[in-house]
């Protein structure tokens, strides 16, 4: 299921059709997202850089995390250098958002840096219209000197940049690394308005984003669900309690630290909506998707003791037990029932008796020719047949 | 001098923040945050004696809110660690921000009080280069903060502002070798609405410590446990997976003892 989110990145949008969105949530409960943020991110990359997705570069809009972290992802995850240097560009919101470090003045003993090529510090993090165009700027490759950045080779820039997606109508894809805080700099409606347009563009090929459910209302995830064509939402595997204590919380809290569930919802384009789980776990390498109930099935299986012999019946078996006829079963064909009293004899052709209290209620049906029965022959034929009366009558008690 | 930090004894809370004998954390950013009935100052106080130890190869810059320098200073001596002292080495840089107007000495406008976050925020750079300028570009910085409910009262109630400060103060953490200590209160928060900075500090975080009160209620010889929760240990290959923690306190004189439940005598 999560290959199919990657394929459907990898090959982005139809001509006339907007950009597919991916939307992961978590919460504090589960708050393996970034991780699962991390894992699309590099993967979509190393398709680029392979060649082989529609879009031909991509930019990252970093508000969580460092440029410095993601570049040190993507070649821990083994994408070349080289390729990141040219498909990829760093929207840098986290360093400055807000401008302060242009006011005040730097460290001056501060060991400089260097400043990567492919890093633009952006700092002006309430303009989402401002945002919008370094995001396209960066995308289409156009002069660096527009966007807002110091102490680099803007030569140098501008040729890597015009090699980035090229001049032509290619396109590339966008991944902002946390819509949250974005929210906290405007209001829903415009970040909703950003992201619409971003996916109406036309050199847009994917957009990837990453929200903490629970920092916000309700209607901001239902809001951005509108707005994207796939949902992965992370809960946890093991649910938690109010009346947990303490330190069955923090074996709560140990058992959810690396796994949980991944429920996406997927839009297709006849309207159709997907639903599907899986099971992700983190591990030194990265996150690790498993079917759901893969472990269950295993264990239900292992219940059922080990013998020689079959414990099931197969189909055909139950067909035949259930045509066995019982001898003392009523089969309800609309005969009466024929109560046997024991006392008649083999001469006496099947008739209804009265049926009497003392004697054995034996059903009778009409016996089919070939078929086993039992002929009893009382010792006193001669004797009356049993009445109601009391058969310890003959005793002194 | 300090007689009783010879060679610091490792104990459990080291252990679990991987507090190394030089003071350096593995950790950049880790949240204290307790309650009514289990004050977690005690923390802040073990922390800054680690910090300040002679062995410790950083520095601190202390954002005092809660108490004045004099209470601290007073608490440390009993704890074998002489403030005055380390403020005159410059191994501390104590910011006294009891008056809570400070946010708002130009006006108490939205523009006004992100001018004041800046200027806090310059003052703490200003520590950071005079200190790599004395120890020629070595050493750690420890960015203490007690407590940030008060430093929200003193942006006006504005979360927003408070955690825009709070975001700078974390870049200096992956800029340079700086740690950010926070101290919140966990039951301060009413509605869901005010949570949110709550909620923010606790993704923020590397290392969130829960300082609480026992389930079973008041004892004389446990004054609560602590729950750790160490998000992201980083190993070789990256992020390993977060570990736990669930052990108990009990503060003495001059110290505070920590134990698993069950193992004190």
């Amino acid at each position: 299921m999560a290959e199919s989110i990657s394929r459907s990145l990898r090959d982005g949008c139809l001509e006339g059709e907007h950009a597919p969105a991916l939307t992961i949530e978590d919460s504090l409960a589960s708050s393996l997202g970034s991780s699962v943020f991390d894992h699309f991110l590099a993967h979509l990359v190393s398709q680029i850089a392979a060649g082989k997705s529609q879009a031909r570069g991509l930019v990252l809009v970093a508000f969580n995390r460092s440029p410095a972290f993601y570049l040190e992802l993507l070649r821990r995850k083994g994408v070349d250098a080289q390729h990141v240097d040219k498909r990829v560009r760093i929207l840098d919101c986290y360093s400055d958002p807000l401008g302060w470090k242009k006011r005040v003045p730097p460290l001056k003993t501060a060991q400089n840096l260097p400043v990567k090529a492919n890093v633009a510090c952006f700092s002006d993090a309430r303009d989402t219209n401002k945002l919008m165009a370094s995001i396209l700027d960066l995308g289409k490759g156009t002069s660096y000197s527009e966007l807002d950045a110091t102490s680099c080779n803007v030569l140098n820039l501008v040729y890597l940049l015009t090699e980035f997606v090229g001049q032509d109508k290619s396109r590339f894809a966008v991944a902002i690394d946390l819509v949250s805080s974005l929210l906290r700099y405007t209001s829903l409606p415009t970040v909703a308005g950003l992201l619409n347009k971003l996916r109406s563009n036309d050199q847009t090929s994917c957009i990837v984003w990453l929200i903490h459910s629970d920092l916000h209302e309700q209607r901001v995830s239902a809001a951005l669900a509108y707005v994207s064509t796939m949902v992965a939402s992370i809960q946890p595997i093991a649910q938690c309690t109010d009346e947990q204590t303490s330190q069955q919380n923090s074996v709560w809290l140990g058992k959810n630290s690396d796994k949980a569930k991944l429920h996406v919802r997927l839009k297709r384009r006849n309207g159709r909506v997907k639903l599907l789980a899986e099971e992700l776990h983190l591990d030194q390498v990265g996150v690790k998707f498993t079917a759901v109930g893969a472990q269950n099935s295993n264990v239900a299986k292992s219940l059922l003791p080990k013998v020689q012999f079959n414990l099931q019946l197969s189909e055909q078996e139950r067909v035949e037990r259930a045509k066995v006829v019982l001898p003392y079963e009523h089969q309800g064909n609309g005969e009466e029932i024929q109560i046997y009293d024991g006392r008649r004899s083999l001469s006496d052709s099947i008739s209804i008796s009265q049926p009497s209290v003392a004697s054995p209620v034996i059903s009778d049906t009409q016996v089919a020719p070939g078929i086993g029965e039992i002929h009893y022959v009382r010792d006193s034929d001669d004797e009356q047949p049993d009445s109601d009366e009391d058969p310890d009558d003959d005793l002194d008690i | 001098m300090n007689p009783s930090f010879s060679s610091p004894t490792t104990n459990l809370l080291d252990e679990a923040l991987g507090i190394g004998c030089t003071g350096s954390v593995p950790w950049r950013i880790a949240l204290v945050q307790d309650c009514v009935e289990a004050s977690g100052a005690f923390l802040l106080h073990h922390l800054l004696k680690r910090s300040l130890s002679a062995e410790a190869a950083g520095a601190v810059v202390f954002l005092g809110l809660a108490q004045p320098f004099s209470h601290y200073d007073r608490v440390l001596r009993k704890m074998g660690c002489n403030l005055s002292l380390q403020r005159n080495k410059n191994k501390l840089h104590f910011i006294d921000l009891l008056d809570l107007e400070f946010l708002v000495a130009g006006g108490t406008d939205q523009n006004a009080i992100e001018d004041g976050f800046m200027n806090l925020y310059n003052r703490i750079l200003r520590f950071i280069e005079a200190n790599n300028l004395m120890h020629n570009n070595g050493g750690w910085i420890r960015i203490i903060i007690d407590d940030i409910s008060l430093l929200e009262i003193a942006a006006q109630g504005s979360s927003s502002h408070t955690f825009d400060f709070l975001q700078y103060c974390a870049t200096l953490t992956s800029e340079l070798d700086c740690s950010l200590l926070i101290l919140n209160h966990g039951d301060i928060y009413s509605s869901e609405e005010d949570q949110c900075l709550l909620s923010h500090l606790d993704y923020l975080s590397d290392v969130v410590i829960k300082a609480e009160t026992l389930s079973t209620g008041i004892a004389v010889d446990v004054h609560g446990q602590l729950t750790i929760i160490n998000k992201r240990a980083l190993g070789e290959l990256g992020w390993s997976s977060s570990k736990v923690y669930n052990f108990q306190f009990k503060l003495k004189e001059n110290a505070v003892e920590f134990f698993y439940p069950g193992t004190k005598f």
